[in-house]
């Protein structure tokens, strides 16, 4: 069995290298770009002063070490961890059309978020009423599907989801409504967009330790979520705890969307397309996915972040180009699908 | 006996329509649209914030509510007989929240809209007046035109004379800035971003009428877009290093809170907060210099005008402000009103309560 997967493994763990190296590049492409003038010098600079411990020198370095490289580190975290959310799920539930934010976590973050602002909070709260807000709709999904029983459970959560999801969006709706149309509402419109722009230093660092988190028992359980994805029975049948497996993937998944949304904003679409590209490219075993996922995941968001920043003056909403990037895209795979079954 | 009651049932039927049998007058809107209103002009409703304070400013004897209750800070400054209105909802803006039925159940004499003069407006005003039978006017709200709005609010609310009051409080407001406008040539007006949202990266793109005030009083807005953006937009913080304004004005006592705790250093490099040329602007009853839009602003030009120009334009912003809001809000101020209002212009405003 082993030296018959062995030439695939081989090769995924190529591409698997290839794609790091490509989200590295455009890491460092996405430094040297942005709206004040920064040298290549600079950037070397930077490096060498941050090696050495010291405090950015002029202008040019601070822009760097405070605000662009900042949101590219942020870029990368976000996206991998979208994308290692979107691949954990889409294995967990055995359906490729699931996103991170099928069990509500976006909209629920979302509506953490929204809340804050309508209180006219500082952002530190908004961001902890976003996090908070995106556990406890999960927590309340994962309460009704274990109080329904005797039904499929994977199918109980995901419509549980749904309508969590849906009432978390009436309860944004409502608070848009009420909100100060010349304060709060812009703030609130621009907030559900998504953007990368006001990270700062330390933001990056202060969700590492809740993505790390979230992802490290994915990597630890990696092989055993491939045999969940083969079916509850099997798992059962190979001596697998399936629903408390379950129940953990869903934790951490949760855990990472989570506090990834609570700094962006809700960012769509990347925890849908890039699991998608990761499949196409080292076939489905979770074990291959999620390592391909993360790799990617980080370039990607980055490359459309660098976008957003630069088409014009005046920022894009990145969750707009995620969907405008994503969309035409997913309908391509759809379309390839179709021709893949006939 | 039956042409008596025919009579009876021609009357009642008469009576029972809800359009104003006795349309006195025709009235030319800024849009060109003419529309009947009646003789006696009881209630008039607001179409949306600006046009709420337009109304108060001239009649708010016929106010019939606000988009939203007013604030416990702002409430010491509206007039007793406009205090305790109730909420109304809006008709324009994002997000309507006015039902029609209870437009027809509150029965107000006149809708009017106060502000920019597009296609939307005009098609909602012409649905709102065929499906409620309320005439509804549209009146340009633009900066500029501020003593033309105030006269036709006037002649729409029968309150010419005080019309042409505020009418000419305006007048003299623009012409002292245009005369020291005259004075100060493009390359010599400071370079101004409003900061808006609770980090500061929310601001009003040059050319929206958010921030018209801003080139009014003599400045330049920095945030000018390349792409024909108008409106309200987010921008990176390394775009603000760029244009690193010379003045920062907002609204948002969060941000302007936080700014004061220096701990950001994105701010920290910007000339503007360098310089300690950061400044509040109050927003009570409403806004200084936005927020919505309206008549309001006519204060926060003054003001802003000296804060950019400072002894170029020279102001006694105490004498102002109690003669504005005497004049437009009917509030006298007592002297800790007026000194807590002050100190709010001078950075150090009420604690911030809300919502509601």
């Amino acid at each position: 069995m082993t030296s018959v997967l062995s030439p695939a493994h081989r090769r995924a763990r190529w591409l698997i290298l290839l794609a790091l190296c490509a989200s590295s590049a455009i890491a460092g492409f996405a430094l040297t770009v942005g709206a004040y003038p920064v040298t290549t010098e600079a950037i070397f600079r930077s490096l060498a002063r941050l090696v050495s411990g010291q405090e950015p020198g002029d202008m040019q370095e601070r822009v760097l070490m405070t605000i662009r490289a900042p949101r590219v580190l942020a870029g990368l975290l976000i996206g991998a961890a979208l994308a290692a959310s979107g691949a954990a799920y889409q294995t967990l539930f055995r359906n490729p059309l699931v996103s991170p934010d099928v069990l509500g976590v976006s909209a629920g973050a979302g509506l953490g978020a929204v809340f804050g602002i309508f209180l006219s909070l500082p952002i530190f709260f908004i961001q902890l009423f976003a996090f908070a807000g995106g556990l406890a709709t999960v927590a309340v999904v994962a309460l009704i599907a274990t109080s329904i029983r005797g039904r499929d459970p994977v199918l109980v959560l995901v419509l549980g989801g749904v309508v969590v999801g849906a009432l978390a969006g009436a309860a944004i709706s409502l608070i848009k409504i009420l909100a100060d149309p010349y304060d709060q509402l812009p703030a609130i419109t621009f907030w559900l967009l998504g953007s990368l722009s006001s990270i700062r230093q330390n933001d990056a660092l202060a969700i590492l330790p809740a993505v790390a988190l979230g992802l490290v028992p994915l990597i630890l359980l990696r092989w055993r979520i491939d045999v969940l994805s083969t079916g509850d029975e099997e798992a059962r049948a190979l001596g697998l705890p399936a629903g408390a497996l379950r129940a953990l993937v869903i934790a951490c998944a949760t855990l990472m969307t989570a506090s990834v949304v609570a700094l962006a904003g809700v960012i769509g679409w990347v925890g849908l397309v890039i699991p998608h590209i990761a499949r196409m490219l080292v076939g489905p075993a979770f074990s291959r996915l999620l390592p391909m996922s993360l790799a990617l995941g980080g370039g990607y968001l980055v490359l459309v972040d660098t976008l957003a920043r630069s088409l014009a003056r005046i920022e894009t909403p990145i969750g707009i180009l995620t969907a405008i990037v994503g969309a035409p895209f997913f309908i391509w795979l759809l379309w390839r699908g179709r021709n893949d079954a006939a | 006996m039956i042409t008596t009651r025919r009579k009876l049932l021609a009357t009642a039927a008469l009576s029972a329509l809800p359009f104003p049998a006795r349309a006195a007058r025709d009235f030319v809107d800024s849009a060109g649209r003419r529309i009947q209103i009646p003789d006696r002009i009881q209630k008039v409703f607001g179409a949306g914030g600006p046009a709420a304070i337009a109304i108060y400013s001239l009649r708010p004897d016929v106010l019939a509510g606000w988009p939203r209750p007013p604030y416990p800070e702002e409430r010491p400054y509206i007039a007793p007989v406009a205090r305790d209105l109730p909420e109304v909802g809006l008709i324009t803006g994002r997000g309507d929240t006015l039902n029609l039925e209870n437009l027809l159940r509150a029965a107000p004499d006149l809708i009017i809209d106060f502000g920019s003069v597009r296609d939307t407006y005009v098609s909602l005003a012409e649905r709102v007046q065929e499906r409620s039978r309320i005439s509804y006017a549209l009146i340009d709200g633009r900066f500029e035109s501020t003593p033309k709005a105030l006269r036709m609010l006037g002649d729409l609310l029968d309150a010419r004379a005080r019309a042409e009051e505020l009418a000419a409080y305006a007048e003299n407001l623009f012409t002292r800035v245009d005369k020291l406008l005259a004075t100060k040539p493009e390359s010599q007006r400071p370079r101004v971003y409003l900061a808006r949202g609770p980090n500061g990266l929310e601001t009003g793109l040059k050319g929206s009428i958010n921030t018209e005030i801003i080139e009014r009083a003599g400045g330049q807005n920095v945030a000018v877009s390349n792409d024909g953006r108008r409106g309200i937009a987010n921008i990176s913080p390394e775009q603000l290093l760029l244009w690193d304004p010379n003045i920062v004005i907002t609204w948002d006592r969060i941000f302007f809170a936080n700014l004061a705790q220096k701990k950001d250093p994105l701010w920290q490099n910007i000339r503007a907060v360098r310089e300690g040329r950061v400044y509040l602007a109050p927003t009570a009853p409403f806004g200084w210099i936005d927020r919505p839009p309206s008549l309001n602003r006519l204060i926060g030009l003054a003001w802003l005008a000296h804060v950019l120009h400072g002894a170029d334009f020279p102001l006694d912003i105490a004498d102002e402000a109690r003669r504005f809001y005497r004049l437009f809000y009917q509030v006298d101020m007592s002297e800790a009103q007026l000194s807590n209002l002050l100190a709010w212009a001078d950075g150090r405003p009420p604690a911030l309560v809300r919502p509601r």
